[in-house]
This record gives structure tokens, C-alpha cells and sequence, in this order.
């Protein structure tokens, strides 16, 4: 059975009885166990809830027919869950070890949610433990492999999920992007990831990371699949009082795109930087407007990031004590006994206004930064263009024993987490090494409607078709 | 600023209860050191006049209504059922405090 690659050819093939859809979760499985000891992408599988659900989906498909596509949208859409999503009854360990046993008592709400949308959750998947990482390899179970080639790393922290995506162990998959660990993994496997607006999806039952910057969002391999998700997931649940149901922007009249200078500087891989450019030109082909723009405090991102975040780090593993669940405290792996630290350090007396306040501030220029290049009454742009990371993936062991340099790689995705912007991957391509390129696209607060019409008119340009690693 | 010595080190893993062996004390001081070093940076932007930002939904006091939602409460087995040690519907938890018992032997 070829799988199919998108939400619309998975239902077309259901509704037409090519394949049932114990079939076609046979198939992934299938898949899965050929290819997946290599990838390492898998934390758990979660066959027998599976094949049941299979079964309910089969036979909802016979009683109704597409008539049931109005109640269930991702009917047959099969996902793999991050390991920070909390899933009833099924094991979720964060990528810890601290974790190792730990079943849920209940579900996160966007795991809900598209459990009651029809999807099926195949698994869950590796991750940098806690989601502290940029290539997977903090994870406690080992690192994850990169689908396009075997000697790097997928990018990270979802790892996993990226790769399942981008070797079709899973028609969907999720993620959290903390500072970029939705964007840059999409990136780096060649699949579609959207960082949605901080607000927008609860984060509800979700392992927390960073709280003012953690964001729930997806991959997929296709604009329209990572739209369709969004619809589900999206919106107020009562149970995360960040969110909001916001209306979402939309534009009719001509769009415009802004470059920012300060993200092609120094650091930045020429192919990359390559691949950026030629977006930027097949956009002006079809007749949206370019314009350099500038962000003058980005490169202070980082340095605000890795205060802000370890110090909101620390006081969410505070939690894990060993006593209602989880292991004890020394369980913790290398990265996050570091961020625990780096946190306490710079919440504590003396240091509090030096670090913390002085961060919260720089945020607040980073944020105005983006006020102003975004402002409809001064001829602002609609959405920002510009790399996901200065490199395409790099190699396993490269930046693991250099916590700093690995901080580093976040360097492009950090700004939309601080100023709480959302974000979307898109695939552009291959580097010589046969390793996947790509570009992100930020918008002003709730302006995914227009990050994805955007994406949907690169799609078309360019005629993109959703690809496979491994085929 | 911008260096963490080991006893700096050793307290701020006492704040955070995290227990660290002693070679990793001589490593995590050198690495949070480099990264201090790094967010030095900051020093360099003028935020005098700036107000510092800790959230970006612009949402203040958001509430729930006061009321029990029964789906979303867990019973005692399903609260309890993360840990092993339990005992009599409790968890068991380490002592915190030492010494001698008030009231002497009886």
C-alpha cells in the first residue's frame, strides 16, 4: 500500500474503500518497525488503542459516509504526540528519566480535541527531555536520527515528531515550540511547522517548559494540513487562562513581506541564506510586495531567552519531587540540572533585577521592534520572512558538548517566542548534501490566516508536492 | 558578574534541591559561567525608561468560574495512582522534621 501523504488523500482513499483503516494503520506500523530502529523516533507505541479506534473509524465510515466528516474533520488522520503531551493511559515521560514510568490520569485539551476529531495517536514521540535542546540529543532514551541523512540530527526539541512526519511513520504529528522547537525540527526534516500565536492553543496538560513562551503547535506536509489541525486545536478551553478566542487577521488587499536585515549576517550558512532569497523572489513573482525591514534588537533575543527561559524552567521542574508521581530529583539529565541552575541563579537575591528584570525589559524593545515593522498606520508589512536557523541540520556530536554553542542555534527562532508572534515553516528544497532548506514566516499576533495564505501561494508557485524521506 | 564559582554553584543547587555530585559542581560552574558571560550582553541596551514585559496575551486576571467541574477532578485512585508509595489513601512522603520527640519516653 503506497500511504497517503495529506489529510484530503487519506480521507479520499477511506471513503473510497481502497484500504480500511486497520489497514492503513497496519501499514504505519509496518513502517515503524522497519525503519524506526535506526531514527529512534518513537518513545511508545500505542498499538492496541490503535487498532481499536481503527475499527470505530471503519465503522463510522460505513454507517455515514462522509456525512460524518461534519463531526469528525481529521477522521483517519493518524498523529504522533510529542512526549510533553499528556495522553490518558498511555505512558508520557518528557524524554526523562524522570518521568520513566509515569501513565496519565488525563489528557491534554489538543490531544482531546483531535481525538475527538477522528485522528487516531499512533505513538509518542522523542524529544530533547523537557524540551530543552535544538537536535534532539538531550533526550534521556537517546538521541533521534535525521530521516535525509544518518549522521545528523533532526533538529530539536521535537525531534521526533519531525521525523515521524518527514518519514511518513505518521500523517501528522505535534510539538512544542518553547524558541523554536516546532520551526527549526520542521526545518531541518524537510516538513511543514507552525508555531501558532502565544494565546492561541491551550497548553493545558502539556508538560511546561518555559510559561510565557511555551506554544502548541504541529507539523504536517502540506499548508492546508497544518491549517486544518490549527482549527481544531485552537481556542479557549477554560482550563489555560492565556487563551483567547481572537478573532484571527485576514487580508484581502495586496500583502507585503519584509526582510530584516539583522537576520543575514554574519553566521549565516550561504545555501540557507540562498534558499531565503529565492523565496523572497518567487513571492515578488507573484505580485507581493518585498521590502527590507530592520529589527535592531535581535540579536539580543538569545541572551533574553536564556534568562527568561531557565528562570520559568526552574520554577516548573520545581514540581517534580518524587512524591505523587515521577523519580526523585537526581533523575534529571545534564541539560536540565543546567537550566534548573541557570534559573535559580538568576532569579536569586542579588542577581534578580541584573538578569531577570533586565531581560523582561529588552523584551519589552524586541517586542516594539516588531510593533513597528508590523504597524498597519505607518505602511507596516503583513508577515516577516527570514531563516529558521543559521544552518541546514548539523551533524550528531556537533554542538552537544558546547551548551552554549547549541543556545546559539536558536538565534532565529527565539524573537517570535519573546514577543509571542507566531511562526510558520516552510520547506524550500535541498542542500547539496541532500539535507532539507526551508524559511519561516512571522506575522503579527494572530495572523496565522495570513501566514498560511502565504504559504499556500509559495506551495502553488512552486509547485511543492508533499515529500518523504526514506521512500 | 558573569562567573558562578563552585560555591556558587553549590548553593544555587541547594535552592533548587537538586542533588549534584561533586565533578559535575568543577563542570556545570565552567558552563554557567559562559553562558552568564554571554547574557552579559544586555548590559549594552539603554532600558531606563522601559517597562519590563512578563507576558504577551495583554489578558490581566483571567478567573475561572467558581465552580466543580467533576470531569475535570481526578478521584483518590486515579490522584494516587502516580506514586507506589501510598499508604491508607495518603502519600508518603519524606520527613521533614528531626530531633528528639517532645513529652520525653513514656
Amino acid at each position: 500500500m503506497d500511504i497517503p501523504l495529506t489529510i484530503r488523500q487519506t480521507q479520499k482513499a477511506l471513503f473510497e474503500k481502497r484500504f480500511s483503516m486497520v489497514e492503513l494503520v497496519d501499514a504505519y506500523f509496518a513502517r515503524i518497525e522497519k525503519l524506526d530502529k535506526a531514527l529512534n523516533s518513537f518513545l511508545t507505541l500505542n498499538k492496541e488503542e490503535a487498532y481499536k479506534k481503527a475499527k470505530k473509524v471503519d465503522g463510522l465510515i460505513t454507517d455515514y459516509g462522509k456525512e460524518i466528516l461534519k463531526d469528525k474533520p481529521l477522521l483517519g488522520v493518524t498523529v504522533a504526540h510529542k512526549d510533553l503531551f499528556l495522553t490518558k493511559g498511555l505512558r508520557t515521560t518528557a524524554a526523562s528519566k524522570v518521568l520513566e514510568y509515569y501513565i496519565p490520569a488525563y489528557s491534554a485539551t489538543v490531544v482531546a480535541r483531535l481525538n475527538e476529531a477522528g485522528c487516531i495517536i499512533l505513538g509518542k514521540t522523542n524529544c530533547d527531555a523537557w524540551a530543552h535542546g535544538a537536535s534532539g540529543e538531550n533526550s534521556d532514551y537517546g538521541p533521534t536520527i535525521n530521516p535525509w541523512g544518518k549522521t545528523y540530527v533532526p533538529g530539536g526539541s521535537s525531534s521526533g515528531s519531525a521525523t515521524a512526519v518527514a518519514a511518513s511513520f505518521s500523517l501528522i504529528a505535534t510539538g512544542t515550540d518553547t524558541g523554536g522547537s516546532v520551526r527549526q525540527p520542521a526545518n531541518f526534516c524537510g516538513v511543514y511547522g507552525l508555531k501558532p500565536t502565544y494565546g492561541a492553543v491551550s497548553r493545558y496538560g502539556i508538560v511546561a517548559m518555559a510559561s510565557s513562551v511555551d506554544s502548541v503547535g504541529h507539523f504536517a506536509r502540506t499548508v492546508s494540513d497544518i491549517e486544518k489541525i490549527f482549527d481544531i486545536t485552537k481556542g479557549e478551553d477554560g482550563k489555560d487562562g492565556t487563551v483567547k478566542n481572537s478573532k484571527l487577521k485576514t487580508q484581502n488587499s495586496k500583502l507585503k513581506i519584509g526582510v530584516p536585515k539583522e537576520y543575514f549576517v554574519k553566521g549565516l550558512d550561504k545555501e540557507v541564506e540562498k534558499a531565503v532569497l529565492q523565496a523572497t523572489v518567487t513571492f515578488k513573482k507573484k505580485g507581493i510586495e518585498v521590502v527590507g525591514i530592520s529589527l535592531p534588537h535581535t540579536k539580543y533575543a538569545i541572551s533574553v531567552y536564556y534568562i527568561i527561559q531557565p528562570a520559568e524552567v526552574s520554577s516548573n521542574l520545581s514540581r517534580y519531587d518524587g512524591i505523587r508521581y515521577g523519580n526523585e530529583r537526581d533523575a534529571f539529565g545534564d541539560e536540565a540540572k543546567r537550566r534548573i541552575m541557570l534559573g535559580t541563579y538568576v532569579l536569586s537575591s542579588g542577581y534578580y533585577d541584573a538578569y531577570y528584570l533586565k531581560a523582561q525589559k529588552v523584551r519589552t524593545k524586541i517586542i516594539e521592534d516588531f510593533e513597528k515593522v508590523f504597524d498597519p498606520s505607518n505602511g507596516g508589512v503583513d508577515a516577516i520572512i527570514a531563516p529558521v536557523s543559521p544552518t541546514a541540520a548539523f551533524k550528531l556530536g556537533e554542538k552537544s558538548l558546547d551548551p552554549l554553542k547549541m543556545y546559539l542555534a536558536d538565534v532565529y527562532t527565539v524573537a517570535a517566542n519573546v514577543a509571542g508572534i507566531p511562526g510558520l515553516s516552510v520547506p524550500s528544497g535541498f542542500t547539496r548534501k541532500g539535507l532539507p532548506l526551508g524559511f519561516q514566516l512571522m506575522g503579527p499576533r494572530y495572523s496565522e490566516r495570513i501566514l498560511f495564505k502565504l504559504g499556500n501561494i509559495y506551495e502553488k508557485a512552486t509547485n511543492a508536492k508533499p515529500q518523504v524521506a526514506l521512500e | 558578574m558573569g562567573k558562578l564559582s563552585k560555591k556558587d554553584v553549590e548553593h544555587v543547587a541547594k535552592l533548587a534541591n537538586l542533588p549534584l555530585k561533586e565533578n559535575e559542581i568543577e563542570k556545570f560552574s565552567k558552563q554557567l559561567s559562559k553562558i552568564v558571560g554571554y547574557v552579559d550582553e544586555l548590559n549594552e541596551v539603554d532600558t531606563s525608561k522601559i517597562e519590563p514585559t512578563h507576558q504577551t496575551t495583554g489578558l490581566q486576571s483571567v478567573v475561572r468560574k467558581d465552580k466543580v467541574e467533576i470531569e475535570d477532578c481526578l478521584n483518590q485512585k486515579e490522584a494516587l495512582s502516580g506514586s507506589e508509595k501510598v499508604h491508607n489513601g495518603y502519600f508518603v512522603v519524606p520527613a521533614i522534621l528531626e530531633g528528639k520527640r517532645r513529652g520525653g519516653k513514656k
